[in-house]
């Protein structure tokens, strides 16, 4: 297996390459240096002169991808692409071009992104979890047509609506929590307790149709039937057999975006005045920020392929028959 | 069970609360319930918060409370004026010939090569406690030459257990000078200020070459300290609006022992840095800066003594605004910046008493204002009945539509261009824009001159004479009758255009987009349509739209400016030849020409205000008003709203630095906030009781299918 992994980790190196270079090529395009000297240096007496500087001053004013003013290796080396390229690598995010170190910030706003999307994860797959197991437990019955009508009703509405009316409802009328807001430590769960009840409500219609047709799946083959038979009541047979071996295709779907959990919701936070990271790459691009957006970009992508790599580790936890070679 | 579920619920929520009496839904920690702190918010985080640096408004709005230039706007007068801040009277100044000779104070403007400002600044006034100043009791400073180990438990400003002070300074005036010339800094108005100040363009230059130099050891020769309290500025010629850039903070003092203790790389890695943690004199500090989430203003306990104004315009005292005259500056404790991107939580915290002011964002403008039948606006019964009272002031921008006037179909001076220019301006109907776009809030632009502007004149004399006429005492915008004889005689019947038979096709350059923007530019392609001129869109982002208009490829644009200060300099410089963008990468973005409006700009920016002065500025407007390069688009109003609780409020739109003259009430507002906030828990009952409903029946039917398989 570890041979494996070495092997996965060494394909990623020219992936994270190529996304470096996607990321670049595509930002470059839209924007010029030039651009986003204009961006940072605002919208009055903005002379040629101060763009010159502000490039000089944060590397920007060499070649984009291929510096051929110089010699050898350095026309690689002395580019924008390269200079701005190589920390990547090491995971040392520099500077943005506002100023700020990225490395802290990233730091900084992990955290409270991870307040929300760990318990909304958790909470959200016992809840959903549990609808799509007594949906099953149920089939065939009213409850169950009644169960999928609600989850078609809960996934056909906008997320935004569940967010603006939740806000509307607990906050506003019932006035139970704060409409918005964040603290540190124990003191910030009043402030994830609509959020997290609005992602998991949003999720419902999704979660437990999805893992009720892996559950029906499972309940119709011969080991369910053999468990029956043996006297055991649904209920055990759902929790003891159906569950544990329905759970290579919840692993894929979990453990794949648990690394991206860092990375946060853009308009959950956003609504909820959650300092996370969800808005930052949106708030760069917006800025025109190159050093945050591919820093962000990088970062998923690192966190995306950690995630892939992980699913494939958790198969062979709970699937004996599977071997990674 | 209900009984029992109705307990958990209380339970639950004084865990919630704390267990305190305190509202469940109160965002803000129970110990600060009966300080005096002022609660506001921010959308979006400041890029900068160094004096050198910052230009926008939502950076003003904090660091306007913690950096103090030498002076301020009066917060009550009106027009407004100049007062001393921490110097002690308004600048002397002393013309000088080009030989360095001394000139007497009416010299003619021809003869004046040099102006000095001296400036005395008070004496004992002190900077907020800050790590930078700390020193040991050896007297070396404790955080100058910080060592990795002594980094490691410092994340934030705050970490650092020493603070110290010192005395504000002339020669720290003189430093922050030399801090907007170093290229490191990028000040905004460095460019600027080097055609202005005597020997910045040279320090640098100087700067330049030298990386990491010490700007102590490096002189200017046009910026130099006279003793303790005194430094004196030299200017080239007379440039009276010099006075209104001393009144922002990019003059600020700045202690040289500041951008030592940010040098160091330790503390840069971890975001400390003197564009995040600011140091200065004022009535506040920032004592938390997480600009992703929180800022915070705390009183300074160095702050020199500062005390209410004494006078102010007639209604003033009417209106309670001289209550506090003579009180010792700031009023409130603290200030606390939460970060809101979005409008309805804003909203809705604000009408829980949750936040203490608040502006009105589009989607509550109907809840909060209603029009009166005479075109006035007040507030709802809604807002009445909670007490909550609005603000309404023009402000100093003017949001407009150019012609480049290097464009061969709408541009250049000749009769034609200017003609069909008349004719769109009268068909363009912005009141209308202002009624659809803005609910109402602006008002239609006469020229150039936002109203509070010296120069800018009210009622029938004030108007636009090609665009309006005085109809019962109110001003009528012209028929378009009228405007479609200004086309026929353009050389364009109907809007056709002779070259092609067809419509005359014109581009309007914009960054709208989205429903909004399309809703706006079908809007002006209907009043380009009441002439028979077609208008074509060009929508592109704000960097292509840049980039147009600085090599002169739009031909029709729409854009903006805020008046920095209040003299019409500042905004008839927008129109003055060698501005022009295309030519000289000026703020002239319609690459506007007019000798005699360059003439006159030029005796009159050198003018103090007086007769002559505004006889000039008429003529200009009268000039600009002929040619339409503009058409005078609109000054936004600024609304706002704030709780009964808030007060000592007069909206001043040049001052930055208006929070210390603010008041709250904290038992009142304690009092409503209680009565708007109680939990209602109802509701959650009764989805129990449902949710347990649901189950029996689903008990029942599983107990049946089990009964029915094991028969």
């Amino acid at each position: 297996m570890i041979q494996y992994i070495i092997r996965r980790l060494l394909y990623a190196v020219p992936l994270l390459i190529g996304v470096n270079v996607l990321t670049f090529v595509l930002f470059f395009i839209v924007n010029s240096p030039d651009d986003m000297a204009r961006m940072q240096l605002g919208q009055k007496y903005v002379t040629e002169q101060a763009v010159q500087n502000w490039k000089r001053q944060r590397g920007y004013d060499l070649p984009l991808l291929w510096n051929a003013q110089e010699r050898g290796s350095e026309r690689m080396t002395e580019t924008i692409f390269f200079q701005k390229s190589v920390g990547l690598f090491l995971f040392d995010f520099g500077i943005s071009d506002s100023g700020r170190n990225i490395g802290a910030d990233i730091k900084q706003r992990m955290w409270p992104s991870l307040a929300l999307a760990l318990p909304s994860l958790l909470v959200g797959l016992l809840v959903n979890i549990s609808a799509a197991l007594l949906m099953v437990l149920f089939r065939n019955s009213y409850l169950e047509v009644g169960g999928i009508v609600l989850c078609v009703i809960l996934m056909s509405v906008s997320s935004l609506f569940y967010i603006i009316g939740g806000q509307f409802l607990i906050g506003k009328l019932l006035k139970l929590v704060p409409i918005s807001g964040y603290d540190d430590g124990l003191n910030a769960i009043k402030f994830l307790i609509l959020p997290v009840l609005i992602s998991v409500v949003s999720g419902i219609g999704s979660g437990a149709r999805w893992y009720r047709a892996l559950f029906l799946e499972e309940v119709e083959q011969d080991y369910v039937r053999t468990a029956r038979a043996k006297g055991l009541s649904e209920i055990r047979s759902l929790f003891s057999h159906v569950l544990g071996n329905a759970m290579i295709p919840i692993l894929t779907g979990v453990v794949v975006i648990l690394p991206l959990l860092f990375m946060g919701s853009l308009i959950l936070e956003s609504f909820f005045s959650i300092p996370g990271l969800g808005s930052y790459t949106i708030d760069a691009i917006n800025r025109q920020d190159f050093a945050i957006v591919r820093a962000m970009v990088f970062l998923g992508s690192v966190l995306y392929i950690l995630g892939l790599l992980l699913t494939d580790i958790s198969y062979t936890l709970v699937d004996p028959r599977v071997r990674l070679s | 069970m209900s009984k029992l579920s109705s307990q958990l619920i209380c339970l639950l929520g004084l865990v919630l609360s704390g267990c305190s009496d305190q509202a469940l839904n109160n965002p803000y920690p129970e110990s600060w319930a009966n300080a005096s702190i002022l609660y506001t918010s921010f959308a979006e985080r400041p890029k900068h918060l160094d004096p050198a640096v910052s230009y926008s408004a939502n950076e003003y709005a904090l660091i306007g409370q913690i950096y103090e230039p030498p002076y301020q706007y009066h917060y009550l007068k009106r027009p407004y004026t100049l007062v001393p801040l921490t110097a002690v009277h308004m600048p002397q100044l002393q013309y000088l010939d080009a030989q360095g000779g001394e000139l007497a104070g009416d010299a003619a403007v021809e003869q004046i090569a040099f102006t000095d400002y001296v400036i005395d600044i008070q004496q004992g006034m002190h900077y907020q406690p800050h790590p930078a100043l700390a020193r040991g009791s050896d007297g070396d400073f404790l955080y100058h030459r910080l060592m990795e180990e002594q980094l490691e438990d410092i994340s934030r400003l705050a970490d650092f257990t020493r603070t110290g002070t010192r005395e504000v300074l002339a020669e720290d005036y003189v430093y922050q000078i030399k801090r907007l010339a170093d290229p490191r800094n990028h000040s905004p108005i460095a460019e600027l200020m080097k055609e202005h100040i005597v020997g910045l363009a040279d320090l640098a230059e100087q700067l330049g070459r030298q990386q990491n130099a010490d700007l102590r050891k490096i002189a200017i020769a046009g910026v130099t300290a006279q003793g303790r309290y005194r430094y004196r500025i030299r200017v080239k010629g007379k440039y009276p609006q010099f006075q209104y850039w001393l009144a922002m903070p990019f003059f600020a003092p700045m202690p040289w022992e500041a951008d030592v203790f940010y040098a160091q790389k330790g503390l840069q890695e971890k975001n400390i840095s003197l564009d995040w943690y600011p140091l200065g004199s004022g009535p506040y500090m920032l004592t938390e800066n997480n600009p992703n989430r929180r800022m915070m203003l705390v009183r300074n306990p160095n702050f020199h003594a500062e005390y209410y104004p004494t006078e102010g315009e007639p209604e003033d005292r009417q209106r309670g605004l001289l209550d506090d005259a003579g009180r010792r500056l700031p009023f409130i404790d603290k200030v606390v910046y939460v970060l809101e991107k979005e409008t309805i939580p804003y909203w809705n915290k604000f009408l829980q008493g949750y936040y203490d002011a608040s502006g009105i964002a589009s989607d509550s403008f109907d809840q909060a204002i209603q029009f009166t039948g005479e075109g006035g606006v007040q507030l709802t019964p809604a807002m009445r009945e909670k007490g909550i009272r609005l603000q309404t002031a023009v402000t100093s921008s003017i949001f407009y539509m150019g012609f480049n006037m290097l464009d061969p179909v709408v541009g250049g001076a000749s009769e034609r261009a200017r003609k069909l220019r008349q004719a769109i301006a009268i068909a363009v109907d912005y009141e209308e824009y202002i009624s659809i776009f803005m609910n109402g809030r602006g008002v239609a632009a006469q020229g150039l001159l936002p109203p509070g502007i010296y120069g800018s004149v009210e009622g029938k004399e004030g108007i636009n004479p090609y665009v309006y006429n005085w109809q019962n005492g109110r001003m009528q915008r012209k028929a378009i009758a009228e405007a479609k004889k200004l086309l026929a005689a353009a050389g364009y019947p109907e809007g056709i255009d002779p070259a092609t038979g067809e419509a005359l096709i014109l581009y309007l350059d914009t960054t709208a987009t989205g429903p909004d923007g399309r809703a706006n530019l079908n809007w002006y392609r209907k009043q380009f349509a009441k002439l028979g001129i077609q208008l074509v869109i060009r929508s592109t982002d704000y960097n292509r739209f840049q980039q147009k208009m600085r090599s002169g490829n739009a031909q029709i644009f729409t854009w903006g400016w805020n008046a920095d200060y209040p003299d019409p300099e500042n905004l008839f410089f927008l129109l003055y030849g060698p501005n022009a963008k295309v030519a000289h990468g000026g703020e002239n973005a319609v690459n506007y020409q007019n000798a005699q409006f360059d003439r006159l700009f030029e005796k009159m920016r050198n003018m103090d205000n007086g007769p002559e002065r505004w006889r000039i500025i008429q003529q200009m407007q009268e000039i600009v008003r002929h040619d339409a390069p503009w058409l005078f688009g609109f000054h936004p109003k600024s609304f706002s709203l704030h709780h009964s609780w808030y007060g000592n409020l007069k909206p001043n739109l040049m001052a930055n630095n208006s929070l210390k003259y603010s008041k709250i009430d904290v038992r009142q507002r304690n009092a409503r906030r209680a009565q708007w906030n109680q939990p209602v828990f109802w509701p959650l009952l009764v989805l129990l009781a449902l949710f347990v409903l649901a189950l029996v029946p689903a008990i029942n039917a599983y107990r049946r299918r089990s009964r029915e398989t094991i028969v």
